[in-house]
């Protein structure tokens, strides 16, 4: 520690990694959302076959360490003969695809309401908080359901579900920033300077409310992964024969008595997903959150 | 307190309005309109159609159908399932018992061992205990439940044949139905060996919905329990002389539980979600698995009725732990 | 000194935190008697290890912190060495104390009756009538209005005053013979600080307590105290008889301590205070630990550790102790 009072002080990004480098489970889990990252976008190199593909001689062969096992399918096949190791390489880009379009989609919505909302004040922000304190009295999934019910169960209609149901968690965060950041002094000096709404909200006050909105987003991926795969569990998700992780346990359910691979490995991939993104959820925040750093 | 009962409550109104909007929007947003759904593959004549929709108030202005709605809702009138042609209230009454029965047993998994292990945690920081509880904790929050129940029921009902793979009985048992719980109405019925069966079906259901709400309430535990045994009166009390075992139960756990208490309430309406993929898991006869096969039946009353129902219990039950938290926190109790 | 009338003797008491090579003393060896029936005023600044200490007598120090002592004997017990169990027979009964902030020190979800016979309860037993009953009568002598009905009081609904007045009676309900008072009337308005000293002295004399008085502020000592201990860093510079201590300082940073008094300035256009601050974990000099900041150091004082120089009970710890005339001693 003396070392470091002397030193020069350390670049902010420099300091990030400091601390967050201490912490050893949101190394893992950047590790590990580093491999699967890397898994989905080079899914067309790395699968060994296509994950539509059904060999009809190989239907429910098991794992390639089990009796039985073949070394072309190295964790077995399913129900209709597919490669089960390809469908979850070909899952992985799915599901972080999808994720990344709800944390997207929901971000900008809510940093845009949020904005709005902790900017102006008023009636404004009462209509828009009463809208998310509603959103948020609800449970996500029963939520989601609820909306993919209306617009009738597809991926695309769930993802739009879930960055509706998530919308809240940003503009609350988003507000609450804002209105914390709003009367500083250099927020008053840039007004008086003449800069427009627009300029001071983006610009001004929005790059100094970042640090909660990125660890809300990385938990918001676990979270989009997770109720993804629920819905798809549920048959209104992604539909077949799309190799999405939640809806290939749906139609596992039949092999529960016979084919336990076929239930393993796609559940097993999701907890691992979300518990990495979690755990660097966590590690973000404490390496963000300046009041634990003493 | 009186004003602090009638506080909570006004603030719940505006919810129940939204929520209730939120319903009513549902069924005038679906694709196609529910006349021509309820008309089916035959069709209907025009005149058949204007009745049908003078009859279901479709020819009003929309903010008079939603009060219609509304006075029709408080009367306990749902509508009727286009499947079954049930009243949506009784189809719910008739199923509901089976899910509070899971939910409550959950629940109380839930808050025991969550409690217990956040507890042992907190007082054992830093040691071998404590590390494993924060992995049990994490790997149950992160857990995609739906699979856990597979992966229970392929190791307890496939591989070592303990629990029964699913529903809430077993069909040799004849049960009559007194409460609509089974577990008191096989207490009071004269099967033998009913009691137990229906526990047996409970056991695994329960623990996999109380997964989740089981993480999160020992995480919450430990880290509350942690920050109040930094407390001043925590040291008043050791400067007592007061036994450990009496610091941890007496001073505190009651404090630490505030929080606590404030998150369980929030796991109530992830129960009731949670018991969507459950019961879906499990065939289990409540209204989880009755919304979603209604969905995928596009039978609207019952998914519209449903979701209203749902939702009002989860306002209610958060509005009850609001007030539970200020019988347990004084200082709530007094604010005016 | 004869040895009946001792209450306490602290004989290098030693307090430290963290492991490894380079760990933290907060508290550095002291010793130091308290007689039966007296008031022992502790003096020194924020972080000289004056709380540390006392927390240590209650066994109240957790780990990472660690005690050393060769022995600290109360009434002829050495509470080195005792169970964690017959440790705590005596805390709370024979040992009581009360803590500087009495609004963070009372728990919040119990009464503040709850709380009183709970201590009773613990060391003396008794029916639950007979315990409402001594709190009702101990809230009395500590000069609460209404005690029947304040009794069921929730802290929150208490003054800081109401709240310390309520800390004494729970300290002094098992009749303990020693008392320590951690800044008793540090976080309350100046308006209320005598009051509850002029208490807490009346208390101890009528039940002849020993009373161990910690604070920072040397006008409260002169007035309560009997003898005084001040310590710096962790260490005892200075004990003595309060008057003469006030009278004529030994040690340089007693005279420091006495200079930023308001009342020394009298005649003077600015207070007088030591330049630096209390030496930290990192930077402990060498030799005596107030030479950085001591205007009369000399190269010895750099090199070596003083040891404690004076007559018995009369002792400071410094090589050139200063005159009745404030001056070193050569």
């Amino acid at each position: 520690m003396t070392q470091q009072l002397s030193a020069k002080p350390m670049s902010p990004l420099a300091e990030f990694w400091f601390y967050f480098s201490q912490n050893r489970g949101a190394l893992a889990g950047l590790a590990f959302v580093v491999f699967i990252v890397l898994l989905a976008v080079f899914a067309n190199f790395i699968a060994p076959h296509h994950p539509h593909e059904q060999f009809r001689d190989a239907i429910l062969v098991p794992p390639v360490w089990a009796e039985g096992g073949m070394s072309q399918y190295w964790l077995g096949t399913d129900g209709v003969g597919r490669d089960i190791l390809s469908r979850l390489i070909h899952g992985a880009r799915l599901s972080l695809l999808i994720g990344l379009l709800i944390v997207t989609l929901s971000l900008i919505m809510g940093i845009c309401l949020g904005l709005i909302a902790g900017y102006f004040g008023g009636f404004v922000d009462t209509a828009i908080m009463r809208f998310a304190d509603i959103l948020l009295s609800m449970p996500a999934l029963l939520l989601a359901i609820a909306i993919v019910a209306i617009l009738g169960p597809s991926i695309v209609n769930s993802s739009l579900a879930l960055s509706l149901v998530y919308l809240p968690h940003y503009v609350r965060l988003t507000r609450a920033s804002v209105l914390s950041e709003i009367n500083k002094d250099y927020v008053v000096s840039s007004r008086v300077a003449g800069a427009g709404s627009l300029r001071l909200m983006f610009i001004t006050i929005l790059p100094n409310c970042l640090a909660p909105l990125i660890v809300q987003a990385t938990l918001g991926f676990s979270n989009a992964i997770l109720d993804m795969a629920a819905l798809g569990f549920l048959g209104l998700g992604a539909q077949p024969p799309l190799p999405e992780w939640g809806s290939m346990l749906a139609t596992a359910r039949e092999f529960i008595q016979s084919a336990w691979w076929v239930v393993t490995f796609p559940g097993l991939i999701i907890l691992l997903t979300v518990l990495a993104f979690n755990l660097m959820g966590d590690g973000l925040r404490d390496a963000l959150d300046p009041k634990l750093k003493q | 307190m009186l004003y602090f009962i009638l506080r909570r409550i006004g603030m719940v109104i505006p919810t129940f309005i939204g929520v209730s909007l939120f319903a009513f929007a549902l069924i005038h947003l679906i694709p196609g309109d529910p006349v021509t759904v309820m008309g089916g593959e035959r069709g209907m004549t025009a005149t058949e159609r204007a009745e049908l929709e003078a009859m279901l108030g479709l020819d009003k202005p929309i903010w008079v159908q939603y009060f219609q709605y509304i006075g029709n809702v408080l009367q306990g009138d749902l509508g009727t399932s286009y499947v079954s042609r049930e009243p949506v209230m009784s189809e719910f009454l008739t199923l509901f018992p089976a899910t509070i029965e899971l939910t409550v047993c959950a629940a109380i998994f839930a808050s025991v061992v969550g409690l217990t292990l956040g507890i042992l945690a907190a007082v054992r920081r830093g040691g071998l205990l404590d590390h494993t509880v924060m992995t049990i904790s994490l790997t149950g929050y992160s857990m995609p439940i739906f699979w856990w129940g597979l992966l229970l029921m392929l190791l307890f009902s496939v591989n070592l044949g303990w629990t029964p793979v699913s529903g809430r009985m077993d069909v040799i048992y004849w049960i009559d139905e007194v409460t609509g719980f089974m577990l008191i109405d096989t207490l009071l019925s004269d099967e033998e060996g009913a009691f137990t069966a229906a526990v047996q079906h409970l056991i695994l259901p329960s623990i996999v919905l109380g997964t989740i709400p089981m993480a999160v309430i020992a995480r919450m535990t430990r880290s509350s329990m942690l920050e109040v045994l930094g407390e001043d009166y925590i040291r008043t009390a050791r400067a007592k002389g007061l036994s450990k075992r009496r610091i941890i139960v007496k001073h505190a756990l009651r404090n630490a539980l505030i929080p606590v208490i404030t998150v369980m309430g929030l796991q109530v309406g992830l129960l009731l979600s949670g018991a969507i993929l459950t019961e879906t898991i499990f065939a289990w006869p409540g209204i989880g698995k009755w919304l979603v096969e209604s969905i995928s039946r596009r039978d609207y009353p019952v998914v519209q009725g449903g979701l209203l129902l749902i939702a009002t219990i989860i306002i209610l039950v958060n509005l009850l732990v609001d007030l539970m938290y200020g019988v347990v926190n004084p200082r709530v109790r007094h604010s005016k | 000194m004869t040895n009946d009338k001792k209450l306490l003797s602290v004989n290098n008491l030693s307090v430290t935190f963290g492991t490894g090579d380079n760990p933290f003393t907060a508290v550095d060896r002291i010793s130091y008697d308290v007689d039966a029936g007296e008031v022992l005023g502790i003096v020194g600044e924020s972080g000289s290890g004056k709380s540390v200490s006392s927390l240590a007598l209650m066994g109240l120090i957790d780990f990472p912190g660690k005690v050393r002592a060769d022995s600290l004997t109360f009434e002829h017990t050495n509470l080195i060495g005792l169970s964690e169990n017959a440790r705590r027979k005596i805390t709370g009964d024979e040992i009581a104390m009360i803590f500087q902030d009495p609004m963070t020190s009372l728990n919040p979800s119990f009464t503040v009756g709850n709380q009183i016979m709970e201590a009773i309860e613990v060391h003396q037993g008794g029916s639950k009538k007979e315990r409402r009953a001594k709190a009702i009568d101990l809230l009395q002598q500590v000069g609460i209005p209404a005690p029947e009905s304040r009794i069921d009081s929730y802290p929150h609904q208490l003054s800081g005053g109401m709240s310390q007045r309520v800390m004494i009676a729970m300290a002094i309900a098992c009749d303990p013979k020693l008392l320590i008072a951690d800044e008793p009337t540090t976080a309350l308005d100046v308006t209320i600080q005598a009051q509850i000293i002029e208490l807490l002295l009346k208390l101890q004399r009528e039940k002849n307590m020993g009373l161990i008085l910690i604070t920072h502020d040397l006008a409260l000592v002169a007035e309560a105290a009997d003898r005084v201990v001040v310590m710096y860093a962790g260490q005892i510079v200075e004990t003595g008889p309060a008057n003469e201590i006030f009278k004529a300082p030994r040690h340089p940073y007693t005279q420091a301590l006495m200079n930023s008094l308001p009342e020394s300035a009298e005649g003077h256009d600015r207070l007088k205070a030591l330049p630096g601050v209390v030496p930290g974990a990192l930077d402990r000099p060498q030799g005596c630990l107030l030479n950085p900041r001591c205007p009369y150091a000399t190269d010895r004082c750099r090199v070596e550790e003083p040891g404690y120089y004076g007559p018995e009970g009369r002792q400071s710890k410094c090589f050139y102790p200063l005159d009745d005339n404030g001056r070193p001693t050569q």
